[in-house]
């Protein structure tokens, strides 16, 4: 294992605002901007989510205060069916994108990578602002395409054309609306890359001495895994965009096949294949999964050995387990597309490699519970969502075994099961992560303690809140329910589930509500909270070992020196419970 | 510079009450959340509509990974707030350093890949079944097209011949909704239908899926089936119904804003029913 230096130098902090705070280069400054880009996202897709529960409870209720704020999409304070699927769509799409994609990855990484590995900077600083703007550029482009004449695109955060290709004929949404969606993702696709590119890089070139592969914290591998991933899939969705764009403002028929008539006008279109686009999305789309809960795992395993006094349990096992994920997440794309029309013989390749990821999954929560076992656990409220991510993780990975089969997808498929599986697995477990990460790094980032007790009813709203809201939709999904339909009752058959409707509609309520408390606590503690100390938990890894926040080199110029590995909690006739990554204490082997 | 960083701990220090009632109730938590499960998954409150198909291998697949999944996450949530609740933090305790433990790796890695893969294998016979077996040779031949927001059904007649089709025919005024070709003698005696797709009970039909504008799918939840109805793509699929009566389709694929009322019904009939209504068609048309 190399052991790679560079020349220390001390940087010095830029003088004025800007350079400091809008277009920065330093990583921590950066990842911080990501980080209240994410918050920004996630606070409007809760709100747009909220919006359409409240729709699918009480579809005739008339919300005359909606209707005011919204005067087309609410005329009358009654929701239309396009703004329903708009309000869908730009929820999934903020999402998936501009907070689980963005906060753990590009802004918990970008903070807390060079410093765990015991660099003054990421390896392209510039082009790591770079990538930022670009993402920034992304969500207004994305927050325009939410107010475009002719109304927000309504294709669903997977847009399968010909739907999304056709342009106005094929119903409202479908026209600027679209097109803005569209080059939203691709210029999304752009910052990514290089944000993984930047990643990659700094974690292979830029580590401390000492600092080997097997040294590295557990959310270094995962961020680093997650590049990969993201380098790798990301260009074939900007592909997949530009040709989409192509085919909506240029003429062309990538997506487009010969004779169809849409809203009885005949299409001037030949030669493409609707499922080119369901390839292309989904090659990308399933390693996002990843990209959106690797980070994660990275997280929940950091936090659970620190707060359980107690190495990572299968360190190597887990960062394997996490490259095999990486890995097989390429190879799986096709169990989104069972039903799509593809051929029946290679979805059977794609089942068995679907449920073959579910072993490197179990490894992760067996070493999960094996990090808690003997250990002398610690409530804080990090903990608290480590806790929580693993139980979301393993309520939302079970139900991927159903869907993971070819022969029950033939029935569960686009139905709320699916909704359930994914909203517990790569969005609620990822956001647990997010909020574990928070509670755990906040003090690092800013100086300041996040109130405790505040952040335990958080926890606690939270995780009964989105197991009430998700887990409901299981059994609809069981019961037929088809998902995306912005009012059942045209069906007998589903009309005996409006109270499931209607529970859901109220858990999503006092969930989102009780999102204040963190919210409340985030703000207050920025300026009011307590002063925190180097090292508030007792942790190992690098980014205790400098001041609260670090300074603008992170290390004041002398890089550190790594003896140890990531997790050395309560070693046998060690000092203190707990040896610093750079601590040159010895380890006394116990025999 | 040790005794720097060890400080004292803030919010990490924590009283030793507050963390047996924690760590109880994530445990009773967990316990909860088992319990709830296993009450709504085997209550049946809301549940499959019943099996109307002679893919009966659809709920027994079910059931199996059903059981198998439920005590993989009993197990796992249970021994999550056991251990939560066990090793908590109280005056006296300390961690045991255990760095993992190949054995129990390769052991649960075994099982794990065991379970999975065998639960993947057994669930690809109904799958088989429905794509890889042929339709039976007296199967009898129905169209689908899905528009937005409706199901086209045809059948080919007396002749058994669908008449051939083209976009340019397409003329919504006058009825002719998936452009049959009025000069093609085989399309006279083609039989249309909208949104209400009749067949005979215990009759194997074969269903040519189209769609004319963009995807659609195809969903008879009593049947256990979906299949897209993809633009440019003819998509066999084959089913039998075992009882009569009528049953909801639904599309299931995100077509536009009138999705969520794209609704079509199976009406599944006695034979001689299904030829009386046949005959009444063909003297409408």
């Amino acid at each position: 294992m190399g052991e790679p230096t560079h020349a220390v130098h001390v940087h010095h902090a830029p003088k004025g605002f800007i350079r400091k705070y809008i277009f920065s280069t330093d990583h921590k400054v950066i990842g911080i901007q990501y980080y209240f880009l994410a918050l920004f996202s996630v606070v409007l897709g809760m709100l747009l989510s909220v919006l359409f529960r409240l729709h699918l409870a009480w579809p005739n209720a008339n919300w005359d205060l909606l209707g005011k704020l919204f005067p087309t999409g609410m005329a009358g304070g009654l929701m239309t069916p396009e703004f329903y699927l708009s309000l869908v769509t730009m929820h999934g799409t903020l999402m998936v994108f501009f907070v689980l994609t963005t906060a753990p990855q590009s802004g918990f990484g970008n903070y807390f990578l060079p410093i765990q590995i015991g660099a003054d900077d990421m390896a392209f600083p510039v082009l790591n602002m770079l990538s930022f703007w670009i993402t920034f550029v992304a969500l207004v482009v994305m927050v325009m395409a939410l107010f475009a004449t002719g109304g927000a695109p309504l294709s669903g955060w997977t847009a399968y054309p010909p739907l999304s290709a056709l342009g106005k004929i094929s119903g409202p949404g479908e026209g600027l609306g679209q097109t803005l969606w569209v080059i939203s993702l691709a210029i999304f696709c752009v910052g990514s890359l290089l944000g993984a590119l930047n990643f990659i890089t700094t974690t292979l070139n830029l580590r401390a001495k000492g600092m080997t592969l097997l040294r590295m914290p557990l959310t270094v591998w995962a961020w680093f895994t997650t590049s990969i991933l993201a380098l790798l899939a990301f260009p074939v969705l900007l592909a997949g965009g530009i040709l989409l764009v192509l085919d909506r403002v240029g003429g062309t028929s990538f997506f487009i096949p010969a004779g169809l008539v849409v809203n009885e006008q005949l299409v001037n279109h030949s030669g493409g294949s609707p499922l080119l686009w369901q390839h292309l999305f989904w090659f990308f789309g399933h390693p996002e999964v990843y990209i959106a809960i690797l980070p994660g795992m990275g997280v929940a395993s950091q936090l659970l050995s620190t707060f359980s006094r107690k190495p990572v349990f299968g360190y190597k096992a887990m960062f394997s387990a996490m490259l095999a994920i990486g890995f097989l997440g390429f190879f799986v794309w096709g169990h989104h597309m069972f039903i799509s029309g593809m051929s029946p013989y290679s979805a059977v390749a794609f089942s068995l490699l679907t449920l073959a990821i579910g072993v490197p999954s179990a490894i992760k929560t067996f070493n999960w519970l094996g990090t808690l076992w003997q250990g002398k656990i610690q409530f804080t409220s990090a903990m608290l969502f480590a806790i929580g991510f693993v139980s979301l993780f393993v309520t939302g990975g079970v139900s991927g075994i159903f869907l993971g089969q070819t022969s029950l997808d033939l029935y569960l498929h686009d139905t709320y099961f699916v909704v359930g599986h994914f909203h517990m697995i790569m969005g609620v477990a990822a956001l647990f992560g997010i909020f574990g990460a928070t509670y755990y790094w906040f003090p690092k980032m800013f100086g300041r303690m996040l109130n405790e007790p505040l952040g335990k009813i958080h926890f606690w709203f939270t995780f009964i809140g989105v197991n009430a809201i998700f887990f409901p939709m299981h059994i609809m999904g069981v019961a037929g329910h088809p998902r995306r339909y912005s009012d059942a009752s045209n069906f007998n058959y589903l009309s005996s589930m409006h109270p499931l409707h209607e529970f859901i509609t109220v858990a999503a309520i006092v969930t989102a509500t009780a999102q204040l408390f963190f919210l409340l606590n985030f703000f207050w503690s920025l300026w009011k909270g307590k002063k925190a100390e180097m090292n508030p938990w007792n942790a190992t890894t690098l980014e205790w070992t400098v001041p609260s926040p670090p300074p603008h080199d992170n290390f004041g110029g002398k890089l550190p020196v790594v003896y140890h590995g990531a997790y050395e909690y309560s070693v046998p006739g060690a000092k203190q419970d707990f040896i610093m990554q750079d601590s040159p204490e010895k380890i006394i082997e116990a025999t | 510079m040790v005794g720097l960083r060890s400080g004292t701990r803030d919010a990490g220090q924590i009283d030793q009450r507050e963390d047996v009632n924690m760590g109880l109730a994530i445990a009773l938590v967990l316990v909860l959340l088992c319990v709830v499960s296993v009450i709504m998954f085997s209550g049946h409150y809301w549940w499959f509509p019943p099996l109307i198909s002679t893919y009966t291998g659809y709920d027994k697949q079910f059931m199996l990974t059903l059981i198998i999944v439920a005590i993989v996450f009993i197990l796992a949530q249970l021994a999550l707030g056991y251990f939560v609740w066990k090793y908590r933090d109280r005056a006296g305790r300390k961690a045991t350093y255990v760095e993992g433990n190949n054995t129990m790796e390769v052991l649960w890695t075994s099982i794990t890949f065991v379970i999975f893969i065998g639960l993947g294998i057994l669930g690809q016979r109904v799958w088989a079944q429905f794509h890889f077996a042929e339709p039976p040779a007296n199967a009898m031949e129905v169209e689908v097209t899905g528009q937005q927001f409706q199901w086209n059904i045809r059948y080919p007649g007396a002749d058994g011949q669908f008449g051939r089709t083209e976009a340019k025919y397409v003329d919504e005024s006058a009825l002719n909704f998936v452009g049959v070709d009025p000069h093609d003698p085989a399309g006279k005696d083609d039989i249309a239908s909208i949104n209400r797709m009749v067949i005979p009970v215990n009759q194997p039909v074969k269903v040519l899926l189209h769609s004319k504008d963009v995807t659609h799918s195809f969903f008879v939840p009593g049947l256990r089936i979906k299949q897209d109805a993809v633009p440019g793509m003819t998509i066999t699929i084959h089913f039998t119904a075992t009882k009569t009566g009528e049953y909801e389709i639904p599309c299931a694929e995100l077509c536009g804003l009138g999705h969520y009322k794209m609704r079509g019904i199976l009406d599944v009939r006695t034979p001689v029913e299904y030829q009386q209504w046949l005959k009444k068609q063909a003297s409408q048309e």
